[in-house]
């Protein structure tokens, strides 16, 4: 009985966990006592489900208890401050009936831990910890921080929201798209975080919520598009990496490991995302990728489509991987041209082992090989910096006639 | 909710008679009706210029005065809005609005806080 009943509460904690908190901090307006409220009522459960039994409705059992326990705080907090006259709390938390009527208040949440008026990296790192239920402690080792310094961060995020106003709901229509923008930015920033690694829970996660945020918003073209470029990203992770984790580029791998359940996944998405017309950032990267995939390449259509990119949304990133696509196109000495007129990217390790390769092509050996060996001083990822050690080695041993460093510059 | 918009490096402000001076004008106070239109508008001012400027200490009891600005920074507070919004949100898309940031100002927003027992206050 004990353990049917504390594998009820795991079980309801783990499959609405996200659900659980989004409606509390609605019902609550504050992250932290939404966090401890629920924390409070799972234990509650631990303890009492098994005497009495698994109540008919455990989700609902969870947020009353969660949202009475927050209640009782509220008031002592308010009591102990001074006999003073205070507004019953009661007046400013949702009732039990609202509560549990809510609905689903995901999107509010992942709107909210996407709020441009937080620091950008508490963002992704809040985005982690209350929508995907990463600890702070997986969160730091991925951003590679002291898990204090990651605490605070997250405390700093949630006490901004409480305190500024930074209402819990999904942005009015004239807001939405710029605030869209924000939380796919979040999410592929989370997913490309774990495209350097061969560890596939952080590019699952991101998919994870991708697919949510694209479920909950069907008439986004841009979700799904953010969906499909993630898909067709990951299609190809078991052959980015050999067994012993060393790099393996684009024209390298081996195809056969590519999943091509993921590839037909992210194609349709595609489609339906360009079904709407005029394709934003997203569904233009989609494109992208989904070229990458096809046998060969269609290099001249990869750089037209850049070329697309830098009209809507141009970064110095996507001038570099129009100036590599170009370079397929018109050959090395076009895209080397480009590459040197791009400003703001000198500390970016792939322009260098971009502008390496052309180098390479043109024969140009020894500011070849010292720009692979800027590239190597800069890049932070171990498997980088080995793939571009090795590059470096064998050009100083002898002029290979290898591929490019395409898939454009991964 | 209350939240105060301090406008920072607005000090070169045209002056009455200068070229701009209506245009500017005729947004700033368009920019008001439009608070108050949302029901937001409480209060807001220009300062004079930071050479006005005074700064008091009290050390030992005693007042220390200081002329200038408290931070010798080369961004100085130059002006204030005091508005009721929403949210955060509202706040924010309000400060886009402010035309002292579309000549190069700088808003920081700020909501006003509570203090339970005190006497005074908008809030």
């Amino acid at each position: 009985m004990s353990d049917l009943a504390s594998a009820a509460v795991e079980q309801v904690y783990r499959q609405h966990r996200t659900r659980m908190l989004a409606a509390l901090v609605r019902a609550l307006g504050d992250f932290e006592l939404a966090e401890d409220a629920l924390q409070e009522a799972c234990s509650q459960a631990l303890r009492k489900w098994p005497r009495s039994q698994v109540p008919d409705d455990p989700f609902a059992w969870l947020l009353t208890v969660a949202r009475n326990h927050a209640l009782d705080r509220l008031r002592h907090a308010r009591m102990a401050r001074a006999k003073l006259p205070a507004p019953p709390p009661e007046t400013t938390v949702m009732s039990e009936k609202q509560l549990v009527d809510l609905g689903d208040e995901r999107l509010s949440l992942i709107f909210t831990c996407c709020h441009p008026a937080l620091a950008e990296d508490a963002r992704s790192a809040l985005t982690l910890q209350a929508v995907a239920g990463f600890t702070a402690a997986q969160i730091a080792r991925t951003f590679l921080v002291a898990e204090t310094a990651l605490a605070q961060r997250l405390v700093r995020a949630k006490r901004k929201i409480r305190d500024a106003g930074i209402t819990f709901e999904v942005p009015a229509d004239h807001l939405l798209p710029e605030r869209l923008r924000g939380v796919l930015g979040v999410l592929y920033l989370i997913f490309t975080r774990g495209y350097t690694v061969p560890d596939a829970s952080l590019r699952q996660e991101a998919l994870r919520l991708g697919k949510l945020v694209a479920a909950l918003m069907p008439d986004e073209p841009e979700a799904h598009g953010l969906v499909a470029l993630m898909l067709l990203h990951d299609s190809r992770s078991a052959a980015r990496f050999t067994s012993d984790g060393e790099l393996v580029l684009l024209d390298d791998q081996d195809r056969s490991l590519w999943n091509t359940g993921e590839i037909a996944e992210g194609m349709a998405l595609l489609d339906r995302a360009l079904r709407f017309g005029s394709p934003g950032p997203y569904v233009l990267h989609a494109v992208i990728a989904a070229l990458h995939v096809q046998d060969p390449v269609d290099w001249s259509r990869v750089a037209a489509l850049y070329a697309e990119l830098l009209a809507v949304a141009p970064t110095p990133v996507v001038e570099l991987n129009h100036a590599v696509a170009v370079a397929m196109v018109d050959g090395p000495e076009a895209g080397l041209a480009l590459i040197d007129g791009i400003a703001g990217l000198d500390s970016y390790h792939l322009l260098h082992s971009a502008r390496a390769d052309l180098l390479r092509r043109l024969d140009r050996r020894p500011e070849a090989v010292a720009a692979y060996r800027l590239a190597h001083d800069l890049a932070v990822s171990p498997a980088d910096r080995r793939f571009l050690a090795g590059r470096m080695r064998s050009l100083e041993a002898k002029c290979h006639n290898d591929s490019p460093g395409a898939e454009n510059l991964r | 909710m209350h939240y105060m918009f301090l406008i920072y490096n607005c000090e070169d402000r045209p002056q009455h008679g200068d070229q701009r001076f209506e245009e500017i004008l005729t947004r700033v106070n368009a920019f008001a009706d439009e608070c108050r239109r949302r029901g937001a508008f409480v209060a807001g001012d220009p300062l004079k210029p930071v050479s006005t400027a005074t700064t008091v200490r009290v050390r030992d009891g005693k007042p220390v005065l200081t002329d200038g600005p408290f931070a010798e920074t080369h961004e100085h507070l130059g002006g204030y809005y005091l508005l009721n919004c929403r949210d955060l949100d509202e706040a924010l898309e309000l400060a886009e609005m402010v035309p002292q940031a579309h000549y190069g100002a700088t808003i920081e927003v700020r909501p006003v806080d509570h203090i339970p027992g005190l006497n005074h206050g908008v809030a």
